[in-house]
């Protein structure tokens, strides 16, 4: 479904207002600052060679067939959830919330 | 010395399916420098095929990792891995389809906003390594005349992507992986739609506005301005866009404009 355009000037004040709060905000992307190659945070770069090397373990060693008796237990997070439940991971009904 | 012999031509979709299959045998005609069929040397081979695998997929999703436990996390990555071997050597790639696979997981249709987690933190590594590129100039839009404004189609930024949930998606993300020590209180009846941009060196995430969500969504699939417009101001009355347009610009979301005429 198409929506018919909103009025030129509807538009054209809009913009008028988003570029004028703009125009002091701006100039921090115009200051292009170089890509520091090699600094990358563990986990943000593509170089994973180390992940994975170690010989531990057999290639039997899997969770398969018995996994999914396992519960997920993740860190701490409060939710807030209808009745009061609280805590890591929170099981939901698929009914939730009521799109 | 003689040289060992090369397994079989048909050897590689041998070797293939067996490294993904704990069950499966080592493949005919693979040997050591001995000369003798060599299953422990597979099986150690096979072993870091899927740990490393697991592992890369545990850096490109830690908030689901820390979501599930370390434990669930392994367990279904190795599930997911088995279903869906890498289609390229780019570790970076690997992965796109975790999201729909946690979707689709039985066992976790009871926490239907992990699929979104995955989503964002999928689209957090693609927009972290998408090419680099100065996003536009406000002032550019300024200087278009008034009456063919509403006629711009913005051009999105390689880094660009919007996440639309259901869910708190930022929250949790935020809270299982940006911000562990944020003591952030999270409804899980708020939906969060997000803006990813990265007009520099980082990663940005922002919250959108109501109705920001049906508005970059009909930009970005080729809407003009004003249809983009008119589209959110009719699902979400309260849509401004003077502050979604804002909003927008000043996160670096596009490259540049081009105008119907």
């Amino acid at each position: 479904m198409k929506h018919k355009a909103m009025s030129a000037a509807i538009v054209a004040g809009a913009v008028a207002t988003a570029v004028a709060g703009l125009s002091t905000t701006v100039p921090a992307h115009a200051q292009a600052k170089e890509k520091c190659y090699g600094v990358s945070l563990k986990g943000q770069n593509d170089c994973k060679a180390g992940a994975g090397t170690t010989c531990a373990g057999t290639s039997t060693v899997d969770y398969q067939g018995n996994a999914w008796t396992l519960v997920p237990k993740g860190t701490c997070v409060t939710m807030d959830v209808p009745g009061d439940r609280k805590g890591s991971l929170t099981e939901l009904d698929r009914d939730l919330p009521k799109a | 010395m003689t040289m060992p012999s090369i397994p079989p031509s048909n050897g590689a979709a041998e070797f293939g399916s067996a490294l993904l299959d704990p069950e499966a045998g080592t493949p005919d005609g693979l040997i050591g420098p001995d000369g003798l069929h060599a299953p422990k040397r597979f099986n150690v081979y096979r072993n870091n095929v899927i740990v490393s695998l697991c592992e890369a997929l545990g850096e490109t999703f830690p908030a689901i990792k820390s979501l599930l436990g370390d434990d669930y996390f392994n367990a279904l990555a190795r599930a997911f891995v088995a279903r869906h071997p890498p289609q390229s050597p780019v570790l970076m790639w690997y992965g796109a389809e975790f999201a729909g696979f946690v979707d689709a997981f039985p066992p976790l249709e009871s926490y239907p906003y992990l699929a979104d987690v995955a989503r964002l933190e999928w689209h957090w590594l693609q927009a972290y390594h998408a090419a680099d590129k100065t996003p536009m100039d406000p002032g550019v839009l300024g200087g278009i005349a008034p009456e063919e404004v509403g006629a711009v189609r913005f051009e999105a930024h390689p880094a660009t992507a919007l996440v639309i949930s259901r869910w708190p998606v930022l929250d949790l993300v935020r809270v299982n992986r940006f911000e562990p020590e944020a003591n952030l209180e999270i409804s899980l009846q708020e939906p969060q739609s997000v803006l990813m941009t990265r007009p520099e060196l980082d990663v940005d995430l922002y919250l959108l506005r109501p109705g920001g969500d049906i508005f970059l969504k009909a930009l970005s699939s080729g809407e003009t301005l004003g249809e983009a417009a008119a589209r959110a101001q009719a699902e979400f009355a309260e849509f401004s866009l003077s502050d979604c347009l804002s909003d927008c610009l000043s996160s670096g979301a596009f490259t540049g404009v081009e105008i119907d005429r």
